[in-house]
């Protein structure tokens, strides 16, 4: 049987796609499986996702700390359900939504261009503890806190499809689209500046690169998905109220975002499970046990997992790599080289955080 | 007039608390280096223990004591075993763990005692004191007395005393102060546990207003990072000043300007905070930061 | 026959790298109690990386036996309790605090308040200027001005070896020479040893007792002053210009 060589690039994408098509598969064969409640959850899982992938695109890609997504989150919601509640029709409801949040977006990246780190992060935990406050205060559209409700989304007739599934595969689609846009984004010019100022503003600035160009876009593009993800989180859940979009919301996204892995691309989506999951499992046990969990999670994962699951799941599959890797035949009278020094990519040094531009 | 007046000296007392907490900020970015997002559960879980004892009978002077040595004591623990590892590595890093201390000592509190609202008794005489015309309540004075004793026992210690002179100098200059002896790491610790035990205070003080929960200090937080950003997250000094100044402020918004009402009173230290990050990085007394290359 | 006193410092096979880079390939050097031992070698050398080493600010295999005891492994704080003092290059002033809080930390390990206001009366004896700044704050001294508190800091510490990291650099060479002439009074009267690390060879020589010259991280000559000042051809390949 010929050997499988993972080194060989050739071979590495077939497998990487095969492993996209897989996923694929399994995601569309999920809501035939499961019963409405965990198709529900499931559809959580994606929306979720969506929003930390918005976050990963600032935080993990341009090096922007956000603590404020859920403002954008909420806007997006608000928009989508002011909008149904006036008529649009649902699908309608969701490209203002973003529109708007991009716009936002762009509008805070501006003074964030003067801000760093901790302190960028001190701003935007302000813009997510004004939110509730704020969306109490202009009762007369968002309904103050009484909330606003609206009719879910509606399975047509020729789809066949329960109401739930229906809802499953819209934001499934969505997902999709806003994954592989990411994807392209990051391994576009663009994105390359992005990551560039992240590693080094300095070194970036240089080189030529419109700092503040990238940067506002960044943080653009970043509130367009939150945006979206809070207008496809109005079709799923059908109720808003102010305060379930407090502070809270914002550090789980980033939360989610560092467990599920920083830098990465899918990273996001692990997040997202985890962020719906375990507070599903760990809630029979006590109303404090996910927070518990997540706060342990996150201190222990900047110890030894600074990469979060996807930065784990990368280790290992470098590890598989450099295992069925053919080792190259060594100069008469010297050593074999050792296991592992055919690694196309290498983890970057220790004390850093593990990067996936390729994923 | 009168209604000026109070106003300002309530905003003051409400100042005074967020000065405590902002010191606490402050006392831990000077020695290391570190924005400490968790400072206000931390805060808030050693006013639990206070609220503890007192529920299992210990005189109010007795509780509050207990908890501070406490505080302090967990302060350097929590320095020498949660954020040692991590000092010195890339900034997002450090801002997530201490991001995740947040989240842990939040749900930690809701664990132990529920995320029921608790009332916590005042030590303050519910009566006012006529200052020159004006009715102040002695809750009010009693906050800003202490907080200006805590600040100058402070700046006692950190002004005139040799322990003082090697906490400020294992601060400004870790491995110089390696090379003449001093033990930089139990410094830097010490640092966290005078923090935890002022930002106690501040937890202390504000219960019997605000009322006890796991979220009670999330907005004092943000009052309190205003207050050090304003005042120069350097100077302790700075934060007390930059304290009474958000609570002034604030309580003058709520009450003159309409449209923030007292539900909306968050957004005046938010835009405090962005106006000095715009404007004056370096707030009123902080250091410019020189962009190292 | 003379019995031969143990070395205050004895390295050996000393091993020096920043990470994955080896700086220091196995040095030997020793030096006497008492002595004045300068070191000497072009950039990069590895000069200050070997005083690095001796403070525990570098990673190391071999040994470093000093008075007794074994500094490998110890921390920078260690060492010092043990009586070694650093005047590390760029002087590693206190900026913020005045001339007498920098002398006074120097003196952190020492409990005895009457001996440490002694101690500094005589570094404002040994360095006058420092006495006349004494409440100025040390950012505002000039270089030379710094270079002489960084010695006097250091020499509070009582220590049994004094390290000095080129401390004529950024110096005018007047202020150089009446620099190391203190630090040679300070030898004799104190009985201190020295080691000395210098780029400028010329002048450190002239007042040590033994040299050894290092190039890439390995040592190529030892001896006395004379042995170095004679071999030119060593001295002029090593040391950039005839000595």
């Amino acid at each position: 049987m010929r050997r499988i060589n993972l080194a060989d690039p050739a071979t590495q994408r077939r497998v990487k796609a095969l492993g996209l098509v897989l996923l694929l598969a399994v995601a569309v064969w999920l809501p035939t499986y499961y019963v409405p409640y965990r198709v529900f959850q499931l559809t959580t899982v994606l929306v979720y996702a969506i929003a930390v992938l918005g976050l990963g695109l600032l935080t993990g890609y341009n090096g922007q700390i956000s603590l404020g997504h859920g403002a954008f989150y909420a806007v997006g919601a608000y928009t989508t359900a002011i909008l149904m509640e006036a008529g649009l029709p649902y699908l309608l409801a969701i490209p203002p939504a973003a529109v708007l949040t991009f716009i936002l977006g762009f509008g805070l990246g501006i003074p964030a261009l003067r801000l760093h780190g901790p302190y960028l992060g001190l701003v935007t935990l302000g813009v997510a503890a004004v939110t509730p406050p704020l969306l109490k205060r202009f009762s007369g559209l968002t309904g103050g806190s009484m909330g606003l409700s609206v009719s879910k989304p509606v399975a047509p007739e020729w789809s066949g499809l329960a109401n739930d599934q229906w809802l499953y595969y819209l934001v499934l689609a969505f997902a999709v689209a806003t994954f592989a846009l990411a994807r392209n984004l990051i391994h576009s010019r663009a994105g390359r500046a992005m990551i560039a100022i992240r590693d080094n503003e300095l070194a970036a600035r240089t080189m030529g690169i419109p700092l503040a160009r990238v940067k506002t876009r960044a943080f653009a593009w970043s509130a367009m998905y939150a945006g979206i993800a809070g207008g496809l989180s109005t079709w799923v859940i059908g109720f808003l109220s102010p305060d379930s979009f407090a502070v809270t919301v914002s550090i789980q996204f980033l939360a989610a975002l560092v467990v599920g892995g920083l830098g990465t691309i899918f990273g996001p989506l692990f997040g997202a499970a985890f962020l719906v999951f375990v507070p599903n499992v760990s809630q029979n046990i006590n109303d404090a046990a996910p927070g518990i969990a997540f706060g342990a999670l996150l201190i222990l994962a900047m110890y030894v997992a600074p990469g979060g699951i996807a930065g784990l799941l990368r280790t290992g599959w470098i590890r598989l790599v450099s295992a069925t890797a053919p080792r190259p035949k060594p100069p008469p009278g010297a050593q074999p080289p050792p296991v592992g020094s055919t690694t196309p990519a290498t983890p970057r040094a220790e004390g850093g955080l593990t990067v996936d531009a390729e994923q | 007039m009168e209604l000026f007046i109070q106003q300002v000296i309530s905003g003051l007392a409400s100042g005074a608390i967020y000065a405590s907490l902002a010191v606490a900020l402050v006392l831990i970015y000077r020695s290391t280096d570190i924005v400490n997002f968790a400072q206000g559960e931390m805060a808030m879980f050693s006013t639990y223990i206070v609220w503890q004892l007192l529920q299992n009978g210990a005189p109010y002077w007795l509780a509050v004591g207990v908890t501070l040595v406490a505080s302090f004591i967990a302060g350097i623990a929590i320095e020498r075993v949660i954020i040692r590892p991590v000092e010195g590595r890339p900034e997002l890093i450090v801002v997530i763990v201490t991001i995740g201390l947040l989240i842990l000592i939040n749900a930690l509190a809701g664990y132990i005692w529920s995320f029921q609202v608790r009332g916590v008794p005042s030590p303050w005489v519910a009566r006012n004191v006529d200052l020159g015309g004006v009715r102040v309540g002695v809750s009010t004075l009693g906050i800003l007395a202490v907080v200006a004793l805590v600040v100058g026992l402070l700046f006692v210690l950190f002004a005139r005393t040799r322990l003082g002179l090697v906490l400020r100098a294992a601060a400004e200059n870790p491995e110089s102060s390696r090379l003449v002896g001093i033990r930089v790491g139990w410094m830097l610790a010490l640092g966290w546990g005078l923090a935890a035990a002022v930002g106690a205070l501040s937890g202390i003080l504000v219960a019997p207003i605000l009322f006890l929960d796991p979220n009670m200090m999330l907005s004092v937080l943000i009052f309190a990072f205003a207050a050090a950003t304003l005042g120069g997250f350097d100077s302790p000094g700075g934060a007390v000043l930059g304290g009474l100044i958000v609570g002034v402020t604030e309580n003058l918004a709520a009450t003159y300007v309409d449209v923030i009402g007292t539900d909306l009173k968050i957004i005046v230290p938010m835009l405090l905070i962005v106006a000095v990050l715009l404007l004056r990085p370096q707030g009123l007394f902080g250091h410019a930061r020189v962009e190292r290359a | 026959m003379t019995v031969r006193t143990p070395p205050m410092l004895a390295v050996r096979d000393l091993h020096a790298a920043y990470g994955p880079i080896e700086v220091l390939h196995g040095i030997d050097f020793e030096v006497a109690a008492g002595q004045v031992v300068t070191i000497l070698g072009s950039n990069g050398a590895g000069k200050t990386t070997t005083l690095r080493a001796l403070t525990g600010r570098v990673s190391t295999t071999g040994s470093m036996f000093f008075d007794g005891g074994e500094l490998a492994g110890r921390s920078t704080e260690a060492i010092a309790r043990r009586g070694v003092a650093l005047v590390p290059q760029g002087r590693g002033t206190f900026v913020g605090f005045t001339v007498a809080e920098n002398l006074r930390l120097g003196a952190y390990l020492h409990k005895d308040a009457d001996g440490v206001r002694a101690d500094i009366q005589r570094m404002y004896e040994y360095f006058p200027v420092l006495g006349e700044r004494q409440h100025q704050r040390a950012g505002s001294l000039s270089g030379g001005e710094q270079q002489m508190l960084a010695i006097a800091r250091a020499l509070m510490l009582r220590p049994r070896m004094l390290l000095l990291d080129e401390p004529s650099l950024g110096l005018a060479p007047m202020v150089t020479r009446s620099l190391f002439g203190m630090v040679a009074t300070i030898n004799a009267e104190e009985d201190t040893t020295v080691v000395l690390v210098e780029q400028n060879a010329r002048l450190a020589l002239e007042m040590a007792h033994a040299a050894y010259v290092l190039e890439a991280g390995r040592i190529v000559m030892a001896g006395t002053p004379e042995d170095v000042h004679d071999d030119e051809a060593m001295a002029s390949a090593y040391l950039g210009y005839g000595v």
